[in-house]
């Protein structure tokens, strides 16, 4: 693994996770979470899970984005004059977030010590015997929240053609 | 555990906090309900960054894969629900915003 292009990716994701959260329009904060899920994924294939990664790459990057632009295109459009009355605000409220995210970053990385040691690693296994023989219970809690989420989804829609 | 990888799981670590402060100062400060949403999200996305980690680090990855994809799927409902909320929300008030949600003030 690569020391310094794992901490370039990750610096990446940072930016598009404060690009995120600091986007004037909707539309480009959904884009900069989506971005954010693409390099958190790269960071995961790296880091050796790529099961994992593809979750994340399919799901949060494509699934959650579209989410995301569906409940935005439902809302209503802005004009100018209220997205630049929003501007000035959003400015106020965003401008010590990336200094404060950054200062932290630098204060965590400069004060705290690095860790001694760690415990001993666990022996590798496949994470389909994990998933499937270890996490039985988990598993089952996993399938009724699905199932809780299509329900409240139908409910929350079924609700709207009452209307 | 050599020291690059305890130098990665120290990284991570700093990256991971980052992000959670990312995501609190944008739940906190935001009124707009789709950004609160968003801000959940890097919450989340701090939470899986971490877990991964953690599982390289130990040579873990079979546990902490298969702990970030149920994150990832919870994730997944949280935001599908909360979006229909959000949408039943502006239908109801023709707003995002969380100061006119009022209803519930004693």
């Amino acid at each position: 693994m690569t020391w310094s292009l794992d901490v370039v990716l990750l610096l990446v994701l940072a930016v598009t996770a404060l690009w995120a959260v600091m986007a004037t329009r909707l539309i480009y904060a959904a884009l900069g979470l989506a971005l954010a899920s693409i390099v958190l994924a790269i960071v995961m294939f790296r880091m050796g899970s790529p099961y994992a990664a593809v979750f994340e790459l399919s799901v949060c990057a494509g699934l959650i984005t579209a989410i995301f632009i569906s409940v935005i295109s439902l809302a209503k459009h802005e004009t100018v004059a209220e997205i630049e009355s929003r501007m000035k605000r959003r400015w106020k409220k965003y401008a010590p977030l990336p200094f404060a995210a950054a200062i932290l970053g630098i204060v965590l990385t400069l004060v705290a010590k690095h860790p001694r040691s760690l415990p001993q690693p666990l022996a590798e296994g496949d994470v389909r015997k994990v998933f499937w023989h270890m996490r039985q219970a988990d598993l089952l809690g996993q399938i009724l929240m699905v199932l809780v989420g299509a329900f409240g989804i139908v409910v929350l829609f079924k609700s709207w053609r009452k209307k | 555990m050599n020291g690059a990888q305890l130098h990665l799981l120290w990284t991570a670590g700093v990256f991971v906090l980052m992000l959670l402060f990312i995501g609190f100062y944008c739940i906190l400060v935001s009124r707009n309900l789709i950004r609160i949403l968003i801000g959940l999200e890097v919450l989340a996305k701090a939470i899986t960054l971490a877990i991964v980690a953690a599982g390289y680090v130990t040579k873990n990855t079979a546990l902490s894969q298969s702990l970030a994809i149920t994150v990832i799927i919870v994730e997944v409902f949280v935001i599908a629900i909360a979006a229909g909320l959000v949408i039943n929300i502006y239908r109801k008030h023709d707003s995002l915003s969380t100061d006119n949600l009022e209803n519930l003030k004693g």
